[in-house]
């Protein structure tokens, strides 16, 4: 088989543009802890219970450590719990760990300006991590579609510096 | 004597697949006219934010699944006839396969357009992904699977051909179109069986209420298993115009038979293990499947690199048989004149940016800052929507002479067409883009929220709501002149005297290319074992703990 060397040139610099794309990623995984959602335990939730039991009956922010908050976030047909009516408030600096579900059908969680992003599928637990270094204000939008009014679906997270953040709205363990 | 001569029983399948294909293309095409004003906020009078998922709905299916399956179905009979020189072997056969397709697509339409109807109680503001516990009515998922049980029936009336031509010339090679065609198609029966089962076993069940729940995540990975190989069975098609037929209308000819051959066992091995790059965002499959789908699908770019490759040069051949010269300046010896030649040729480029912004969408934590953004849509416009779309509307042109008999009506019409097409798309896609990096939603109806500001990376927020809605209205007229043509062509064209349809060996031709190539039952099995290797592990585990659980109940929307 004839392979013109101009070809077989272009097919080396394809292959090195692939590899450094890969090693783009996993740079990115690995050095910069920029992660996806996954499966956290492996464990699913019963969408037509899952309101009802904990932790979602009782969604909202939890104290793991000074410098760690879990929230517990229900994604439903037309609002996020916490985050619409009242916004969601956080401390900046602390590492906040997000753990979402619906009860409904699929919706989609999404924070303009920030790399958070993630699919809520009933039935599953979407998990991820970050944190928010600079007081401010930020909006939550619902990307998935999900049913008449999902061009409503929207929310808000308040950061507020570590030394104003009122810690007695915090859901109990 | 051309096509139309040669073999008229063909030629009228072909023509009414293509039918179908622009009837589809033109209310398809109207729907996104309606989407890109309504979402820009420019005028909002077509139809209610709520109603706009039902147009929505339609132009996804009537574009991304009919207006493509149909010409596609065409295009290749037309190629499968010609190169294995066989009418279809029985009429009765092929008019069936065709007739599924049209009823699947009408009880599809009926449901999608009852959204649109008060008081129908009918409708299926489902989109083209139809995620649910989201649910349609059961006609359009029983419609949608008509429509692909019919593509396969059309796959094996022209391996019914293959054998038969097989029969007579035991040791030929594979005819280069009839390669791609048969390629296409294994890729095709490979994936289309996820969406197959995850109608037929899931949803419409529990669209018919015979099961009242269904376990969200499991239907949606199969619809991604079908999902990304789905967008390889509207490419290669145009793939195989660029590489059979577009060098001869550069002037030229096509630089390598094995090549192509290559590309196209790449596209049958890799499209379908790397679905789950639609799922990065997904919680509930693990990150070891989505590391393996973001290395696939980054290999995957190796055959559209080769393709460029291999076209340009091609072209290149084609200007300088026609007296161009110079590093760069052959490219002004092309034919920029025909229309046929500049569709393809501008659908070419627009592709190649297309690509780049699906490396970006490939990346795995990269993507998510565009993932389920406009982004995506400006991604997909560009290849689909410009690199599938406009070629085919290009190569219909050329096309359309050999299925009548008549001469190409409107000629600077037609060459208008790709021009217009390229200009909107320019406009639309890059606005898209940026809004996608800006955090704008895609599939919504307005995406302006009280207490949100979008950081604009650059340029600003009213700036790109303009580009999309005026490239929609370019978009529309380009469109619109598409179909004059093509009406004007068919029903007022006058008899050609004469007509081009020659298409002259590869430079390289299949004597080079080794016969291994065409060992169809090595590649089979390779592809299944590659696919089994992907999928098996995460879709037993969705399975075992019961097909429907855990389970959701329905949203009728």
């Amino acid at each position: 088989m004839h392979v013109h060397r101009f070809e077989k040139l272009w097919i080396g610099l394809s292959l090195f543009l692939i590899a450094a794309f890969i090693g783009i990623v996993l740079f990115g995984f690995t050095v910069m802890d920029l992660k996806v959602p996954g499966v956290e335990t492996g464990e699913t939730v019963d969408p037509m219970t899952v309101m009802t039991e904990e932790p979602f009956s009782q969604p909202g922010v939890r104290k793991v450590s000074d410098d760690h908050y879990e929230v517990y976030m229900l994604a439903q047909q037309f609002l996020f719990r916490p985050g619409t009516g009242q916004p969601l408030t956080l401390p900046a600096g602390a590492k906040i760990t997000f753990h979402m579900t619906s009860p409904d059908v699929i919706h989609g969680f999404e924070v303009p300006g920030t790399s958070l992003n993630s699919m809520v599928i009933p039935g599953q637990i979407a998990t991820f991590a970050t944190r928010f270094p600079e007081p401010g204000s930020y909006g939550i939008i619902c990307h998935e579609y999900c049913g008449s009014a999902h061009h409503n679906m929207q929310g808000e997270i308040e950061i507020v510096p570590p030394s104003e953040f009122d810690e007695s709205n915090l859901i109990s363990q | 004597m051309t096509f139309v001569n040669h073999y008229p029983k063909a030629a009228r399948i072909v023509k009414a697949n293509f039918i179908v294909a622009f009837v589809a293309l033109g209310i398809g095409g109207f729907f996104g006219l309606i989407q890109a004003l309504h979402r820009t906020d420019v005028f909002r009078g077509f139809v209610s934010s709520v109603e706009y998922y039902d147009v929505l709905t339609g132009h996804g299916v009537l574009l991304a699944l009919v207006f493509t399956t149909f010409f596609i179905v065409g295009l290749y009979q037309w190629g499968i006839t010609r190169t294995l020189e066989r009418e279809p072997e029985n009429l009765t056969f092929s008019w069936t396969w065709f007739g599924m397709m049209v009823v699947g697509t009408l009880m599809a339409v009926i449901a999608i357009l009852g959204g649109l109807v008060p008081g129908s109680g009918i409708s299926a503001a489902v989109l083209y992904t139809f995620y649910p516990p989201l649910q349609g009515h059961p006609l359009f998922y029983i419609g949608l699977v008509l429509l692909v049980v019919g593509s396969w029936m059309a796959g094996g009336d022209w391996f019914w051909s293959y054998r038969k031509w097989r029969a007579d010339n035991p040791d030929a090679r594979i005819p280069l179109q009839t390669y791609m065609v048969i390629f296409t198609w294994l890729m095709w029966y490979i994936c289309s069986l996820g969406v197959a089962l995850e109608a037929l076993v899931l949803l419409i069940p529990w669209s018919l209420g015979i099961v009242e729940k269904i376990d969200p995540l499991l239907p949606r990975t199969l619809f991604w298993y079908f999902g990304h190989a789905v967008v390889y069975f509207w490419l290669l098609p145009a793939y195989f115009v660029w590489y059979s037929i577009l060098p001869k209308l550069s002037g030229g000819r096509l630089f390598s038979d094995s090549l192509t051959r290559i590309v196209f066992i790449f596209f049958l091995l890799l499209s379908t293990p790397i679905g789950y790059h639609h799922q990065y965002a997904d919680p509930g499959i693990s990150l070891v499947y989505k590391m393996w789908a973001l290395i696939m699908t980054l290999v995957i770019l190796l055959p559209s690199l080769m393709t460029a490759f291999t076209v340009i040069s091609s072209m290149e051949h084609g200007a300088r048989q026609r007296g161009g010269s110079g590093y760069f300046a052959w490219m002004g010896a092309l034919p920029w004149g025909r229309p046929a030649f500049v569709g393809c040729a501008l659908a070419g480029i627009m592709f190649a940016a297309g690509g780049f912004s699906g490396m970006i969408n490939a990346s795995l934590n990269i993507d998510m800052l565009v993932h389920n953004t406009a982004w995506i849509p400006g991604h997909f416009h560009l290849t689909v929507g410009t690199a599938t779309a406009l070629t085919f509307m290009a190569i219909t042109y050329w096309l359309l002479p050999q299925l009548t008999g008549k001469e190409l009506k409107f000629k600077s019409l037609a060459l208008a067409q790709p021009y217009t097409w390229f200009i909107g798309m320019t406009l639309m896609s890059n606005a898209l883009h940026r809004q996608g990096l800006a955090g704008v939603p895609r599939r919504v109806s307005e995406p302006q929220y009280a207490g949100i500001d979008y950081e604009v990376p650059f340029g600003t927020m009213a700036e790109m709501d303009w580009q999309v809605a005026i490239g929609g209205v370019i978009l529309f007229v380009g469109l619109i002149l598409f179909l004059v043509v093509i009406a004007g062509t068919w029903w007022a064209g006058s008899a050609a005297a004469e007509v081009d349809d020659h298409i002259p060996p590869p430079l390289s031709g299949p004597e080079h290319s080794p016969r291994i190539l065409d060992n169809l039952k090595l590649w089979i099995g390779v592809a299944v074992v590659l696919v089994l290797i992907a999928y098996s592990v995460p879709l037993a585990e969705m399975v075992m703990d019961g097909l429907f659980s855990p389970g959701a109940l329905p949203a009728p929307v």
